[in-house]
């Protein structure tokens, strides 16, 4: 564990004169020196525009990002023409909303996802909705997190042309049930779009065994730089779609008054491309290859066992979602009765303790579990049993603060 | 940071104090105000008769800054004259960005002063400050209709 901590410079950074316990993972993840010092080597040795210079440098350039285009294709299993380059999981998102969506639905069709989407899989589909005239229509959780056999029998129907949900959720931290919702897609022809941001650092994810048609996922929080996000679109569907952002490098040939664009995936990667975030995407990958995730998923389930233990043993915090940390993915929200997630948060920060408090970007599923807002603490791989020890102890301090007895 | 001059004794009892948690019968004006970016949401409503806030009380959800913040503005303004009551907002906000801290000028924001530590922590700011940029939109309202 030690070694794994050496990896990541900000932990030996004191936090408000303690000890950082870094649990704000879901929002972003620290990176490795071998991350910083890939995106460190190509500015310092590599950097050239890809795709334009004949010279030997604008060369390697293009091979450190077609390369990590590879690396990113073997991570999630596709090939490397079906790896688009985004900015992150939500500009990746909105290329299949734009691209795909605003194409290829009609009115009267229906665009299903679940209440506890992020909102980056969420409004996307309600421009798309309210642009082609389809309808947006929601998945409920039960009380466990978990929809439903019966929830998807209703849902999904021949309407059904798109189903875009999270793989796992930001705020519950439960996997959606993948197959049985390609197995009803797949009946009724609906194209499914998966957002692995949240799962992409704590399970494999492989495409081609899930049978999803796009999937996409941020570089950032999974040791990534920010800044560089995948999406994963299947090539017969990549190959139909217009261009999402128009410009250089995503063209065949220009003329005054027509275009014709290139071939995937470089039809919608225009622009000069962020080559450094994606040398940093790649060696992010490496690192976790060489953890592997035998060790990342043991080590991460005996943390969140520990805090959903512990969590469950304090009377006044309210868990949302499931209570088995085997449906736990990194992620675990609550509640201290009484007490306001800022203010939860605020104690919690006093003792260099990070977790967020707010709405987590899942405002729908806020209204729908009828709070405003919760406090959420996810972890990752540098996390210790010591960080969520700490954690819990001083989570049993926060209603004294408040003015309550305990 | 000290815990202690954030959740001192003033801001604790006043998060979780009712007197002024209420909707105002005939108010003559009403704003809601929200933090986008955490969800707190307040509505205030003030009955202004004369120049004078006659009543005023409050709704909605937020963190315990916010929250104290709201009552101890109501307990501030209540009686006052709208001009007296626009020159403690610009104290208070003036407080809160550090910048004033005339202990004399001060003074005149009474209970309000609890907040001060507020100013050293940019996190919480904005939830100290939503009662009162609520209130300073009802108070333009009422005079942009006046002139």
């Amino acid at each position: 564990m030690k070694s794994i901590r050496d990896q990541f410079p900000i932990l030996s950074v004191p936090e408000n004169g303690k000890r950082l316990i870094y649990l704000d993972n879901a929002a972003t993840s620290f990176k490795p020196l071998s991350v910083l010092k890939a995106v460190d080597d190509y500015y310092r040795m590599d950097n050239a525009n890809p795709h334009r210079g004949v010279y030997t440098l604008g060369v390697r350039s293009t091979d450190i990002h077609e390369n990590a285009r590879m690396t990113a294709a073997r991570f999630v299993n596709a090939s490397p023409e079906e790896i688009i380059f985004t900015q992150n999981a939500t500009e990746a998102l909105n290329l299949v909303a734009y691209s795909y969506g605003m194409e290829f639905l009609r009115e009267g069709d229906e665009i299903l996802i679940s209440v506890a989407e992020h909102h980056s899989n969420l409004v996307p589909w309600q421009r798309v909705a309210k642009h082609t005239g389809s309808r947006l229509v929601y998945l409920y959780p039960g009380p466990d997190g978990r929809i439903t056999e019966e929830e998807l029998d209703q849902k999904i129907n021949p309407r059904t042309r798109l189903i875009a949900i999270a793989h796992v959720s930001n705020v519950l931290g439960t996997e959606a049930p993948i197959k049985s919702i390609i197995k009803r897609a797949r009946l009724h022809g609906a194209a499914v779009v998966l957002d692995c941001a949240q799962s992409v650092s704590h399970m494999p994810v492989d495409v081609k065994e899930l049978g999803v048609d796009f999937a996409a996922f941020s570089g950032h929080k999974m040791y990534a730089p920010m800044g560089i996000g995948v999406l994963y679109g299947k090539k017969e569907l990549l190959d139909k779609m217009p261009p999402f952002l128009c410009g250089g490098d995503m063209i065949a040939s220009v003329h005054e008054q027509t275009s014709s664009y290139a071939e995937v995936p470089r039809r919608f990667e225009a622009g000069t491309r962020n080559v450094g975030g994606e040398a940093g995407l790649a060696a992010a990958i490496e690192y976790m290859n060489s953890i592997g995730w035998e060790t990342i998923r043991t080590h991460e389930h005996a943390l969140m066992d520990q805090a959903l233990k512990g969590l469950n043993a304090l009377p006044y915090i309210t868990v949302y979602g499931s209570t088995d940390s085997r449906d736990r993915h990194g992620v675990i929200s609550f509640n201290v009765d009484g007490v306001h997630p800022h203010d939860t948060a605020t104690i919690l920060d006093s003792e260099g303790i990070a977790v967020r408090a707010g709405h987590h970007c899942a405002q729908p599923l806020m209204e729908y579990l009828g709070i405003g807002s919760c406090v959420r603490a996810s972890i990752a791989i540098y996390n210790t049993e010591e960080d969520i020890s700490v954690f819990l102890n001083t989570l049993g301090q926060v209603r004294r603060w408040m003015g309550y007895g305990a | 940071m000290e815990l202690n001059a954030l959740y001192n004794q003033i801001i604790v009892e006043n998060s979780r104090s009712s007197q002024n948690r209420h909707k105002v019968s005939d108010a003559t004006a009403s704003l809601e105000g929200v933090n986008p970016s955490c969800g707190d949401d307040i509505i205030l409503e003030l009955r202004v008769e004369n120049g004078i806030i006659e009543d005023a009380g409050f709704t909605g959800e937020g963190c315990a800054i916010s929250q104290a913040s709201a009552s101890l503005m109501i307990d501030l303004i209540l009686g006052k004259p709208v001009e007296e009551a626009q020159k403690l907002l610009q104290t208070f906000l003036g407080m809160i960005k550090g910048e004033i801290s005339d202990e004399e000028q001060l003074e005149f924001l009474e209970d309000a002063i609890a907040l001060k530590g507020i100013s050293h922590m940019p996190g919480r700011v904005k939830c100290a400050v939503l009662p009162w940029h609520t209130l300073m939109g009802i108070l333009d309202e009422k005079e942009t209709e006046n002139k």
